[in-house]
């Protein structure tokens, strides 16, 4: 059994530590992974904001570097979706049956994260603890394009000392959106302030989800609110929060659960 | 001439401008809040929802597969029933049209029921030229026609308008058309319903002439339906001596009994309700009953550029309920008007271009006006699937024949991609990330990513990226 | 205008050309009848149907056929109302008020002057809340029932269907119909609902709930 990691363009450069602790976790649980280090993209930017031809080249590439591992684990809902949901119609739009073939032969070996730990490992208590308040935002993609269901809340209610609080709306988008953040900022940025208000008014120190870009996004309003306010809430991939163990202690800097019930 | 959405800005801008308008801001939320309220308890009722959907899902794609017999057959049948049928290729058609027929009565006021397809063709402008009054009688087709004002929503094309608001249109323009509104009327809900009750009436009394929409048109039977709840649309179907039914061509359904699927989902999904107060069905001309001269105008004005696009064809199934845009996270906070059309929220952003190409840089802008949330997706009662309309019109924006391109976007992902294809170049790009991650400025990013750092802090680049600590670690071991 | 007729053939012909020639299979697995309520326990779906009409704020009076005379006279103020041909005399035989008949034709006017209607229905659905008028014996021409401001309905028991799927095939498309649900309504302000506007402010039903063994 042989399995890859595609840690994703966003987190390799930007959220280096969700990869290392999808490493951390996976090793725990007995899965040797791979890093191949000819991963880029999944071209997602490409393919939201129209350029197939760009995603067929980069769903070409994936094929290519990842075709040879029995599984593929994506800590990411969006960027771990692009295969099932984009390579085929890119790869035919390219006029490339090769590709399209090559990309029905991949799809069900890719694996977003917290399905190939329900479902495929078969786990739910992953001998994390975690003793800080959080709340967890379904993003878009984890929640309709590629429902991962009560998935990620079955993962963190295992969570020892997690004090886990609802998110209010939270079914409602963040207004990332990828390019949709660059090209109407204004809206994106209306959507942003309800969403971070509704992750303040759960008191949580941290705000996890499965896809760092809206995390990031987020989290951007959530620093630039804190400054002001004078708390900040963290925000953390979901993989994070499952990768830490009681040896590891408390998050340094963060209230501990009982704390932030007061 | 009243207000179009002619040279209406692109909608990022239009859309900025509305997300800084805190009152409409206010009354958009209150309104779509309230809302998803009631069709969410409405339809939770429905164990059969899921399958109701597919049934229309599938109706209607069978109707735009064999759309010429069936508009045939339409023909056919409401020819039969004592009416007569036009078509019109285009708005300026459908508009010389419908002048045409009002001539012919010498009638100078009409009055009509509520109709996108009418205000989609600038109906009333067109009647205005050629000096006829056609008086709107749908409460928020009122207020927005008094207003001198657009609509914003399919069902209620006030929705950006508050009570205070709507009491001062109806003091200030009332008189103006007709009986003036009532002395001391408040902003009470149930006052203002009066005083267009008692506004309209007299209209409806003198009414010689009605202009309808149609929400559906039965192939088999050539029965025309017409949906509503206060009684505005009765007056018109039924008081008038000539009834004019404007009707776009995708609006057939099969069969009489094909209602019984639409029916049960358009009101829980518009408003709801179980059903619309009113439902209006007829059939031509019925002796001694409703209006004795019946004229049924089919327009097309872009509906068949719509049905040849092989994904885009499914938003033709669209029923105008307007769950998309009360569920749309990016409607709730821009309102209608940003998407510079009388179909606004995500059926707008993908029926428009479809409609008309996406050619322009208004219409261009729309297929992008969505964070792609899918929300959409999920309350559409005719399941069309508007995320992979959006993608699909994006690449056409992007990489297709359309006239609008974006150079610079082109070329920067067509940069970015040829690096991200070979592992050595971006290999070099991760590391150079990582070392410039110091030199990006804090507060606000240049060029296009300025509008992002408005809202939000700049994350920070880690000097250490995850292939790096990779090959450092070998893998986290050592 | 033939040739706008062909040319918006012709497109559609070209615009579907990809598609298949065979009709499109439509799933037809919704319910027949009204969720949670068996279609044969009348009394079931006579409730369901006033429950559903008072919810939209209609008046319902639960009568048998013995008395449907003086439960009208009770729930229709005295005035004049207008009775369409084919509506039984006996049941306006308590009221005292002034029947106006629609022959000759009565104006819009005098439509309008009148206080009330009173009509029989064509079917009714308890799922909705529903009645449907067809311009049959006893229910008149559909201007008579949108001037009066108060319609008052007599529904027998026996044409009360659970859901519209029922209803659906009883009824005549090349009859002008129209389906009442509540009186006359709207949300076009901040989304609160007022109960009238334009057609008749209030709605009256006298449901005749013995009406299967006896009509009248």
């Amino acid at each position: 059994m042989r399995t890859a990691l595609f840690v994703t363009c966003l987190n390799d450069t930007l959220f280096p530590r969700s990869g290392r602790a999808t490493v951390t976790l996976l090793r725990r649980l007995g899965v040797q992974v791979d890093f191949p280090p000819a991963q880029s993209c999944c071209g997602q930017m490409h393919w939201n904001t129209g350029y197939r031809a760009g995603t067929a080249r980069l769903a070409r590439h994936f094929v290519d570097v990842f075709g040879g591992y029995d599984a593929v684990v994506v800590p990411s809902a969006s960027c771990g979706g692009m295969p099932a949901e984009a390579y085929a119609v890119a790869a035919e739009s390219a006029g490339d049956p090769g590709l399209v073939r090559a990309v029905h032969e991949i799809v069900p070996r890719v694996h977003e994260l917290t399905t190939y730990l329900t479902d495929v490992l078969g786990v739910e208590d992953v001998g994390a603890w975690f003793p800080h308040r959080v709340t967890y935002h379904p993003t878009c993609h984890s929640l309709r394009a590629a429902p991962l269901g009560e998935r990620p809340y079955r993962l963190l209610r295992a969570v020892g000392g997690i004090d886990l609080v609802e998110l209010p709306a939270q079914e409602e988008c963040c207004g990332f959106g990828g390019t949709f953040s660059v090209k109407n900022p204004a809206v994106s940025g209306a959507m942003n302030a309800d969403k971070a208000r509704h992750v303040r008014a759960t008191g949580a120190s941290v705000l996890a989800a499965v896809d760092n870009s809206c995390l990031m996004n987020i989290g951007g309003r959530l620093a630039k609110d804190g400054a002001e306010a004078g708390r900040v809430v963290r925000t953390m991939h979901l993989v994070e929060i499952l990768a830490r163990t009681p040896e590891d202690g408390p998050v340094p800097g963060l209230p501990l659960a009982a704390e932030a019930t007061r | 001439m009243s207000r179009t959405f002619v040279g209406w800005p692109a909608f990022p801008e239009a859309a900025a401008a509305a997300t800084h308008d805190e009152r409409l801001r206010a009354n958009v939320t209150r309104a779509t809040h309230t809302i998803r309220g009631k069709r969410a308890r409405l339809v939770a009722e429905r164990p059969d929802w899921e399958d109701l959907r597919d049934s229309a899902a599938a109706l209607k794609d069978d109707v735009l597969a064999h759309l010429d017999s069936y508009l045939l057959q339409v023909e056919e049948q409401v020819t039969a029933a004592g009416g007569t049928v036009h078509w019109a290729r285009d708005a300026a058609e459908a508009n010389a049209l419908v002048t045409a027929l009002v001539q012919a009565t010498g009638e100078q006021e009409i009055v009509k029921v509520k109709s996108m397809l009418t205000e989609e063709i600038g109906l009333d402008n067109a009647l205005e030229a050629a000096g006829i009054s056609a008086r709107e009688t749908d409460l928020a087709a009122a207020i927005v026609q008094l207003g001198d004002d657009l609509p914003s929503h399919v069902v209620v094309p006030a929705l950006h308008r508050n009570r205070a608001e709507i009491r001062e249109i109806f003091v200030r323009e009332m008189g103006r058309h007709g009986r003036p509104a009532p002395d001391g009327l408040t902003d009470d809900p149930p006052q203002l319903a009066e005083a267009a009750r008692l506004h309209l009436r007299e209209k409806f009394l003198k009414a010689r002439v009605a202009v309808s929409g149609a929400n559906f048109l039965v192939a088999e039977t050539g029965t025309v339906v017409v949906v509503e709840s206060e009684g505005n649309g009765r007056m018109c179907l039924t008081l008038a001596d000539t009834l004019i039914s404007v009707v776009g061509i995708e609006k057939v359904v099969p069969t009489w009994r094909d209602l019984e699927v639409f029916l049960q989902l358009l009101a829980r999904n518009a408003t709801g309700e179980r059903m619309s107060p009113y439902t209006t069905t007829f059939s031509g001309v019925t002796p001694g009953d409703g209006p004795q001269t019946f004229h049924l105008v089919l327009v097309d004005n872009g509906r068949t550029r719509a049905l040849a696009d092989e994904v885009g064809r499914q938003a033709l199934r669209c029923i105008r309920c307007g769950a998309c845009m009360n569920i749309c996270p990016v409607y709730e906070r821009t309102g209608g008007h940003a998407y510079g059309s009388v179909y606004p929220g995500p059926i707008g952003a993908i029926l428009n271009p479809l409609l008309k190409g996406p050619d322009d840089p208004q219409t261009a802008s729309l297929p992008y006006a969505s964070s792609l949330c899918g929300a959409c997706n999920e309350v559409c009662p005719v399941r069309i699937r508007f995320t992979d309309v959006l993608l699909e019109l994006r690449h056409q924006v992007a990489e297709g024949d359309a006239a609008v391109k974006h150079p610079a976007e082109k070329a920067a992902l067509r940069a970015i991609g040829a690096v991200m294809e070979h592992p050595a170049a971006w290999n070099a790009a991760v590391r150079a990330a990582g070392t410039a991650g110091p030199l990006v400025p804090k507060n606000r990013l240049p060029g296009p990513l300025g509008g992002w750092t408005d809202s939000r802090s700049v994350p920070e680049i880690p000097k250490e990226s995850f292939r790096s600590w990779w090959k450092r670690t070998d893998g986290g071991t050592r | 205008m033939t040739g706008a007729r062909e040319e918006i053939l012709a497109r559609i012909r070209r615009a579907t050309a990809d598609l298949p020639a065979t009709a499109v299979a439509v799933p037809r697995a919704y319910l027949r009848h009204a969720p949670g309520v068996d279609p044969e326990d009348r009394t079931a779906v006579l409730d369901l149907f006033a429950e559903r009409l008072g919810e939209y704020g209609a008046a319902v009076h639960r009568t048998d056929a013995a008395a449907v005379a003086p439960t009208l006279a009770s729930a229709l103020p005295a005035g004049r109302a207008v009775v369409p041909r084919g509506f039984p005399a006996q049941w306006l035989a308590d009221w005292s008020g002034t029947a106006l008949a629609d022959e000759p034709l009565l104006t819009r006017e005098q439509l309008d002057a009148a206080d009330a209607v009173v009509t029989t229905c064509a079917a009714a659905i308890a799922d909705s809340g529903t009645l449907v008028l067809d311009a049959g014996p006893g229910q008149g021409r559909r201007a008579a029932t949108l001037l009066p401001d108060l319609h008052l309905c007599v529904v027998r028991a026996d044409q009360v269907v659970s859901a519209m799927p029922e209803a659906i095939g009883l009824l005549d498309p090349r009859r002008p119909l129209t389906w009442i649900s509540g009186p006359s309504a709207t949300a076009d302000i901040e989304m609160i609902r007022v109960q009238g506007v334009h057609g008749p402010r209030r709605l009256t039903v006298l449901l005749v709930e013995d009406s299967d063994v006896s009509d009248a």
